[in-house]
């Protein structure tokens, strides 16, 4: 990745969801949420399983459309737009799902060179492009190799290298440490920062692990030392200007119950919140 | 207006009067086991009535996806981007990997034709008739069904169920993610595949049913193969072969169709991949053999009318 991440000029909100209701089997799942996420900041969306977090991300990727509401990504409005158009616009996001969804009739190679064989980049570029991608998830050995030889952590970050390679703006993560040890979900939580704070990504992050968010909230990659230290404050110290904060939002019920930085989520008296602690 | 399948504000499921905003939402629990804000929603009633609707209702939305998928299955079959490359691994995979049990079948079949139908000429003295009837009843009717429910049995299973894992593993959302149409990377190499394969498969299936009719014949009533062939070829007219020439390409279409719809319409994890891989199979024989009797009508008519 020698070029920094394009993203949108507009201070505005990146993705912006207002109202949103949507269900299945007679249940709504989402019943009126509504929440906004700024360039450059990570919301780390909370909630138990059936909340609808995976939902919010396919919403907010287009790959769904809510029933009611109204969802803007990058200045489009996603929940109007035609699939033909989605098709197109999805190329700005990066998406990383749950268990990495990488095409097992695949190599980890082409896996990760699939947009660009899309888009019919040239043989030489993608496989320099490629490898660029894979060295930054440290797997570049694993070119040639199916995903059902890798680890369940290694699919995970071979998952990010797919969604890192056409350099997106946005990057939607969907339960990245789920089920992965605490050893591996740091690694996976160390790219996650480096994303963020080399290149500037908006993400919005579904998890059901606190600390994911903390450790997103409490640590910057430093991009001399190439090392993970913890943050002075939250976005204020000189040398953090350009980072955005990290926030938190709890979902529950089909509506937001939760929404504020880590000191207010730390800091709550709620006992549904302070579950989330434990 | 396309219905909806089985959603919350369709049904009335969800009570009118529950707030819409966020703010507005009242929080009733904190306890782990109970659920806030659920408590105004009633149980919906069961009645036969409601059941019956509701079959209907699923039946017609099935019927109505079907044919949207199939709407735009056509449209990437004439506009641009191609898979070239999925195409020609589809024609691998569907139309050679078919072709041992469509030569096996063919043979076996062709020779129980013989078999079946040589006693009762062997009564009237008129054993040469068995090429006609073996020509005729293949290259019209069991060339092409035979080989549309052999491969349907191969390959609508084998669609639906490389589909219908690609859709519970999030393969095809991942697809979608990254700016590729599900439609035209899966559905329609698929149907190309299948539609420029499945006359090829058929054409072998009548080969090597008249090859196995031959020899049968030869064997067993003590015909000569020469006397076989000129029989079977000369009992064919233009009409047979205009049959022969339009079934195998609607079979194609219903097969590859049912696959690929079943495939991308699972539910319920792996369980669902199997029961959809059952459903494509079942499905798509029935639908063959329901299509077979329409197009025989129809080529009848044709063949009565035009030659």
């Amino acid at each position: 990745m020698t070029s920094a991440l394009t993203s949108s000029s507009d201070s505005g909100p990146t993705i912006t969801f207002e109202g949103v209701r949507i269900g299945f089997d007679g249940r709504d799942i989402l019943r009126a949420v509504s929440f906004q996420v700024q360039e450059r900041e990570t919301l780390v969306l909370l909630g138990e399983t059936g909340m609808g977090k995976t939902l919010s991300l396919k919403l907010a990727a287009g790959l769904l459309r809510p029933s009611k509401g109204n969802i803007q990504v990058l200045g489009r409005d996603v929940s109007g737009m035609a699939e033909r158009d989605l098709l197109a616009f999805r190329r700005q996001i990066g998406f990383v799902f749950q268990e990495g969804a990488l095409f097992d009739s695949m190599t980890v190679g082409e896996n990760v060179a699939y947009r660009l064989h899309e888009d019919r980049v040239k043989g030489d570029e993608v496989e320099l492009r490629v490898r660029e991608v894979l060295r930054f998830v440290e797997l570049e050995h694993t070119m040639d190799l199916f995903p059902s030889e890798l680890s369940g952590g290694m699919r995970r970050r071979v998952s990010i290298a797919r969604a890192l390679i056409n350099q997106p703006s946005i990057v939607l993560y969907d339960s990245p440490t789920a089920g992965l040890d605490p050893v591996t979900s740091q690694t996976i939580i160390t790219l996650i920062l480096r994303l963020r704070d080399v290149f500037g990504v908006t993400a919005l992050l579904a998890t059901q692990r606190l600390q994911d968010g903390f450790a997103l909230a409490n640590f910057r990659f430093d991009a001399a030392s190439k090392r993970v230290v913890r943050r002075v404050s939250n976005g204020n110290a000189p040398g953090e200007a350009r980072m955005a904060a990290t926030r938190f939002l709890v979902l529950r019920d089909g509506g937001v119950y939760f929404e504020g930085g880590q000191e207010e989520l730390v800091n709550t008296k709620d006992e549904y919140l302070k579950r989330f602690l434990v | 207006m396309f219905l909806t399948r089985g959603y919350a504000s369709d049904s009335g499921f969800v009570p009118q009067e529950f707030s819409e905003t966020a703010d507005e939402q009242v929080l009733v629990a904190d306890t782990p086991l109970q659920v806030a804000g659920r408590e105004d929603e009633t149980e919906p009633q069961i009645t036969v009535a409601g059941v019956l609707v509701n079959a209907l209702k699923g039946a017609v939305a099935d019927v109505q996806d079907y044919a949207m998928l199939c709407g735009r299955t056509m449209v990437t079959l004439v506009t641009p981007p191609y898979y070239l490359q999925d195409v020609l691994q589809q024609m691998d995979s569907i139309g050679a990997g078919s072709l041992p049990i469509i030569l096996l079948s063919g043979f076996f079949i062709g020779a129980v034709m013989v078999l079946q139908t040589g006693a009762q000429f062997t009564r009237f003295g008129q054993t040469s008739l068995t090429g006609d009837v073996v020509a005729i009843a293949l290259v019209r009717e069991l060339g092409p069904s035979l080989t549309g429910l052999l491969v349907t049995g191969r390959c609508a299973t084998g669609i639906a169920s490389e589909l219908g894992s690609m859709l519970v593993t999030e393969q095809v959302d991942a697809m979608r993610a990254m700016g590729t149409d599900p439609v035209r990377k899966l559905v329609a190499p698929r149907v190309i595949a299948t539609l420029l394969t499945l006359p090829l498969l058929t054409a072998m299936t009548d080969f090597m049913g008249l090859m196995g009719g031959c020899v049968a014949s030869v064997f067993s009533l003590r015909l000569t193969a020469v006397e076989f062939w000129r029989r079977a070829i000369d009992a064919l007219d233009f009409a047979d072969l205009m049959q022969r020439f339009t079934k195998p390409f609607f079979f194609a279409f219903i097969l590859a169709t049912i696959g690929c719809y079943k495939g991308l319409t699972v539910r319920g994890g792996t369980q669902g991949v199997g029961r959809a891989t059952t459903q494509a199979a079942v499905l798509s024989s029935v639908m063959i053999i329901v299509a077979d009797a329409f197009l025989t009508k129809v080529a009848l008519y044709f063949a009565d009318k035009l030659f």
